[in-house]
């Protein structure tokens, strides 16, 4: 589905990647992990292009990515903070999103999930941190994309509506598809990841199922596993 | 006197009654202008009817008049002057006179009158001249609603529309003159009344004085001439309602004062003229009622220029309205109305409560390099034009209009 | 990208300054109008305003725009969008609508005071299709200074600086390397710094319409040849386009380059 070859990226002198290997197979849902600053977000973001590496291919379904952008057709990205254009209405900013990438019926069902009819008319401006990742979300899933990139999906969230999410990204999963996320929520990634990349110092320090970070720190359960890989 | 001019008329009154008509026509037994002068008695009438006559030298020399039917064409073959005139009471009416000679050494005209008195030139069409109507040493006479068209293109080969030389008391009116060198020339010529004419498109000037008084000239146009009208050396000459445009040029003005003295400049308008007056070395004259408009500059003053007085006249739009080149300033501005003038008007009597200071700092640079115009009504040049404004250090200190109007003008 | 030029105006046409921006050109030219009651006259100060006012409220203006709208710009990132349609978008976005104002706010006291039926109406276009080129220009120009600064005050600061530096300082250095070099032949010279500016190109254009008496006083023949035909008139669009131009290439080049 991805596979990304010695992946180089500095930012001024700062590096952040490097040389990252890593191949991620279709289907099934993967947590990058790592402290702050390792370069999760970056990773994400060199992914979808929106971060120009140094040195380094990433590659798509088998499509290299430097100079495309058709090729996120086949991703759904949701930013880690959800910030919109203030004067819009919730209402607009979808019609929006479906204008530049396409129709779906899917924004429906999503809205009435996660019960944002109250809000549609409402400004973006004017609305709480919660409800604007709600929005965040309604447009991450009203796609039919392979492809899902999740940076920090539970931030803000009630226990319902996270309770959606947890059962959203199953159905997508149940579709076959191939879902990453990024969190800092322990509990939340060991309920819905098949494997964990982690990332240290730029460089991919581990990668694997969670039973398999056990064994390797010889640690009983999975937050001590991470934290022993810190120290 | 008014008894005698009575019996001159009443003696020249009998007279015409004897006099006959000789008609000239191709056909006719007097075919040229020449024979039908030569056969003609004293104040007699030739009537030239419609032709080309090929003449050249043609002497006037008894009093007569020439009329033309048709605008019959004396073609002067370009071999000289075409009409002499010297007898008084000659009067010249309604022929197309072309091709005069074009000499180094002698001035041939169209027609020229010397040393006579009383004469009518009229409704003639001039082409292809030299010089077109000069006028000797002659007074008393009319120049009167004739056209003349050059095809000058150098100044040093090409002549003047109408010459006055040692003439007096003169009227030209209603005359019509482009493309030749100088439109109108006076030279020692005083007394003399220059209205309605149109003279546009010349090499030089329009209308050019040198060392003429006492004349007046007004009600003409002055159009996209070299310069519009130079007054040169001359004294107490009136310039009243003209309109002097387009006179865009390095040299170019529309009107260019150079040791004047007394003079009253009234009533006139300068449109778009690179300079509307030029001035140097003019003193007591006075500048009233006239209208500036869009002129580069509309008066650059030269120096040594002594109580002329600048009143109710009109600057609007100029990109300069007054230049100087010296710090000394012993003329009066007043009462005039600026377009540039930002200041106000809190007890609305019409007149602005700050004085205004018509000489830009900027001016005085374009004068010391010009290409600096080029950065004019730029942010800069607006800063240390204010800047000089409140503390003048270039320009003459005392050149203000402490009583500018706030409305245009109207007289 | 004329989806996204499409959001990016109707998003600034209801933020609060456009309206304000639009309300103080509509308030400039009544004030001018009514007051002066003379057409021509306010054509002329507005001339010398728009010149100054026009490219500093263009620098401002495209800065703080793409600041502000930069989790816009990312959620655009994230979708099927070229980058430089994203930009361009963006850019001609808030070019047009600034330039919309501008018309607006000018064309309709003007329309309203009698502006077709005044000989005024050639001097009144050639300065709204000046004061269109300047912001299209200094919007460009700010959108590369947003480009490449992540820090907000600075990019601040270089916007002011360089607006600063093009409406007064650079005419200052220009002003005295004229008289520093008085006796060489200058016009040439002259010519060229003016092209370099794009503020000191659109003076130009409205000095050729109002100071044209003035500047056929001068002899040089390039001069001459300049003010005194087409050719001046031809030669300011064309540098004023390539003014457009090159900052348009550079956000399309540099927006290519930038992580975000």
């Amino acid at each position: 589905m991805v596979s990304i070859e010695n992946l180089h990226k500095k930012f001024n002198k700062n590096i952040v990647l490097s040389g990252v290997d890593l191949n991620i197979s279709e289907g099934g849902i993967f947590a990058i992990l790592g402290p702050n600053g390792s370069g999760k977000t970056t990773l994400i973001k060199s992914i979808l292009g929106m971060v120009i590496p140094n040195k380094g291919t990433i590659k798509v379904q088998g499509e290299h990515i430097k100079n495309s952008s058709s090729y996120r057709h086949k991703i759904d990205y949701l930013p880690q903070i959800a910030n919109f254009p203030n004067n819009l209405k919730v209402k607009e900013l979808i019609k929006m999103i479906k204008d530049l990438r396409g129709d779906t019926n899917e924004d429906q069902r999503l809205i009435e999930l996660f019960t944002l009819q109250p809000f549609l008319d409402k400004k973006l401006g004017n609305l709480s941190g919660g409800t604007k990742q709600k929005v965040n979300l309604v447009l991450t899933f009203m796609f039919d994309s392979p492809l899902i990139i999740l940076d920090e999906p539970t931030t803000g969230l009630d226990p319902i509506s996270l309770i959606r999410l947890k059962d959203l990204i199953q159905a997508e999963k149940a579709k076959g598809k191939t879902i990453l996320i990024t969190s800092h929520i322990m509990s939340f990634v060991e309920e819905v990841s098949d494997e964990i990349v982690f990332l240290l110092e730029g460089q991919i320090y581990f990668k694997g199922s969670i039973s398999e970070l056990k064994n390797k720190t010889n640690q009983p359960d999975f937050e001590h596993a991470i934290a022993s890989i810190l120290t | 006197m008014k008894n005698l001019l009575l019996f001159f008329a009443a003696i020249l009154m009998a007279y015409s009654t004897y006099a006959q008509n000789i008609e000239v026509c191709s056909t006719c037994a007097i075919s040229t202008l020449k024979k039908a002068i030569s056969v003609v008695k004293d104040f007699d009438t030739v009537l030239v009817k419609k032709g080309t006559y090929k003449e050249h030298n043609i002497l006037i020399d008894k009093p007569l008049t020439i009329i033309g039917e048709n605008y019959p064409v004396i073609d002067g073959e370009l071999k000289g002057e075409i009409i002499t005139i010297v007898s008084d009471n000659v009067t010249i009416d309604g022929l197309f006179i072309i091709n005069v000679g074009t000499s180094y050494t002698e001035d041939y005209a169209a027609i020229r009158v010397r040393k006579s008195k009383n004469f009518v030139i009229q409704n003639l069409v001039l082409e292809k001249l030299f010089f077109g109507i000069y006028l000797e040493k002659s007074r008393d006479g009319k120049v009167f609603h004739n056209k003349i068209i050059g095809d000058a293109v150098e100044e040093y080969n090409s002549g003047n529309g109408i010459q006055l030389w040692y003439s007096k008391n003169i009227e030209i009116e209603h005359n019509f003159v482009q493309h030749v060198r100088d439109g109108i020339y006076l030279e020692f010529s005083d007394d003399c009344l220059i209205k309605n004419n149109v003279s546009a498109e010349n090499l030089r000037y329009g209308l050019h004085f040198m060392f003429s008084n006492n004349d007046i000239y007004q009600d003409n146009l002055f159009e996209k001439n070299g310069a519009g009208v130079a007054v040169m050396f001359s004294k107490k000459i009136k310039m009243l309602n003209n309109t002097f445009k387009e006179n865009w040029g390095t040299a170019s003005y529309g009107m260019l004062l150079k040791e004047i003295n007394d003079a009253e400049i009234r009533g006139n308008t300068f449109e778009e003229n690179t300079i509307g007056i030029n001035i140097e070395g003019s003193n007591r004259i006075v500048y009233k009622n006239n209208d500036f408009i869009n002129n580069g500059w509309a008066i650059k003053v030269r120096g040594a220029c002594y109580t002329n007085s600048f009143v109710e006249n009109n600057f609007l739009y100029n990109s300069f309205d007054i230049s100087y080149n010296s710090k000394i300033n012993d003329n009066v501005f007043d009462k005039n109305y600026w377009t540039s003038y930002t200041g106000y008007d809190l007890n609305k009597d019409g007149i602005g409560d700050v004085p205004y200071r018509p000489v830009k700092l900027f001016s005085y640079i374009v004068n010391r390099t010009p290409e600096t115009i080029i950065l004019s009504r730029s942010l800069f040049i607006d800063i240390i034009d204010f800047s000089e404004k409140v503390s003048p250090v270039f320009t003459p200190d005392n050149l203000l209009d402490n009583n500018p109007l706030t409305k245009r003008i109207t007289w | 990208m004329l989806k996204i030029l499409k959001y990016s105006f109707f998003d600034l046409m209801r933020s609060r300054w456009s309206y304000v921006y639009f309300a103080f050109y509509l308030l400039l030219g009544i004030v001018l109008l009514f007051l002066n009651n003379d057409l021509s006259k306010a054509v002329i100060t507005l001339m010398n305003v728009i010149i100054v006012l026009v490219p500093l409220i263009g620098t401002i203006f495209g800065v703080m725009y793409y600041y502000n709208s930069k989790e816009f710009t990312e959620l655009l990132l994230a979708q099927p969008l070229k980058r430089s349609s994203i930009f361009l978008g963006q850019y001609l976005g808030v070019a047009v609508s600034l330039s919309m104002s501008l018309i607006l706010g000018l064309g309709i006291p003007f329309v309203v005071y009698g502006l077709f039926k005044s000989n005024a109406i050639w001097d009144f276009s050639l300065l709204l299709i000046t004061g269109t080129f300047l912001t299209l220009i200094f919007t460009a120009l700010a959108f590369n200074i947003a480009l490449t600064n992540e820090n907000k005050i600075k990019g601040f600061g270089y916007a002011i600086l360089l607006w600063l530096f093009l409406a007064i300082i650079y005419d200052g250095l220009f002003l005295m390397s004229l008289i520093l070099f008085e006796d060489y032949p200058l016009d040439k010279l002259s010519l060229i710094g003016t092209m370099l500016n794009p503020i000191d190109l659109s003076r130009t254009l409205i000095l050729l319409k109002l100071d044209i008496s003035a500047l056929l006083g001068y002899t040089g023949a390039v001069f001459k040849k300049f003010f005194g035909t087409n050719f001046g008139l031809i030669v300011s669009f064309i540098m004023l386009t390539t003014w457009v131009v090159l900052p348009v290439l550079r956000i399309i080049f540099k927006s290519k380059k930038k992580d975000f």
